[in-house]
């Protein structure tokens, strides 16, 4: 029943070309030396990530992380890079003095996650049928099912939305 | 669609989240990286999802509020790297050392982050 694991079918082989280029990406992200291109490779990164939702059939959630993701929180990062007048272009010291500890800690987590997930889930397969993650099969889902945890980060958000607000606000004094 | 496929991918991208929080100084950057660890568990997410056919679409919903949560956090994090960029004309991570243990060695802002960290985790947990 199951299909061998290799060779890849033409869906898994987009999915891993869509995987590289945000795994690439996020690599750039975390190494490169100037701040915006940082923030420019992290829009590769989620608009690849965005493909591989795509292909895996949830489309709803692909376009909400193309308007969100890539619109909103990237747009964000750069009014903060901005703002804190980073300088652009090159710079040294973007790196903290443990780098090496922290390459030993991440290709110790990614050895022993990609050790167990493959071991796991190896013989895991599934079809795709398009249409399941379609904005009215999700949406049905959201306001019929989880409309209460819905609501309630609708309430968070406005929350979110004051309270950065008032911390950053000069002329807004805590009391004395 | 090989369920190991975008899981592997996604440790692959957490393990890059995390040597971004650990490696990188700017403040910023540290929250880029922990958006690659977001995303990470929203690929696993969606994966899943996908796989179990679960017919309430619980991880894909799990995946949009985790998107928005990350929107707010982004939010907020942006207003307090803003507020302490007011107040210190800087945002390296390392040298916000107000709140550590008072050591010999952390007085001076040390412009390597190593050493002051790796003395304060041996001479915290002693008494005093």
């Amino acid at each position: 029943m199951t299909p061998a694991l290799w060779p890849p079918t033409a869906q898994e082989i987009v999915f891993l070309l869509l995987s590289v280029v945000a795994v690439g990406s996020a690599l750039l992200v975390v190494t490169t030396r100037q701040l915006v291109h940082a923030a420019l490779w992290l829009v590769a990164c989620f608009g690849a990530l965005a493909g591989t939702y795509l292909v895996l059939t949830a489309e709803f959630v692909a376009w909400v992380q193309v308007l969100i993701y890539v619109g909103a929180v990237v747009v964000l990062m750069l009014f903060g890079i901005m703002l804190t007048r980073a300088p652009i272009g090159r710079t040294a010291d973007l790196n903290s003095g443990n780098r090496v500890i922290a390459a030993i800690v991440a290709i110790a987590t990614a050895a022993v996650l990609v050790t167990v997930v493959i071991d796991g889930f190896r013989t895991a397969y599934t079809p795709l049928e398009p249409g399941t993650g379609s904005a009215e099969s999700l949406g049905g889902s959201i306001f019929r099912i989880w409309v209460l945890p819905f609501e309630a980060l609708s309430v968070l958000l406005l929350a979110a939305l004051i309270g950065a607000i008032v911390i950053s606000r000069t002329d807004i004094k805590g009391r004395e | 669609m090989h369920v190991v496929y975008p899981a592997v991918v996604a440790a692959l991208l957490f393990s890059i989240g995390v040597y971004g929080v650990l490696a990188r100084r700017n403040t910023i950057l540290v929250l880029m990286s922990v958006e690659l660890m977001l995303n990470a568990v929203n690929l696993n997410l969606v994966a899943f999802d996908v796989w179990l056919r679960d017919q309430l679409h619980g991880g894909q919903v799990l995946t949009l509020f985790v998107i928005v949560i990350a929107a707010a956090e982004v939010g907020i994090g942006l207003a307090i790297v803003l507020a302490v960029y007011r107040n210190r004309q800087s945002i390296d991570l390392d040298r916000l050392r107000e709140l550590s243990e008072p050591t010999e060695l952390s007085e001076p802002p040390s412009p390597n982050g190593a050493q002051p960290v790796a003395t304060k985790v041996t001479t915290g947990g002693g008494p005093e």
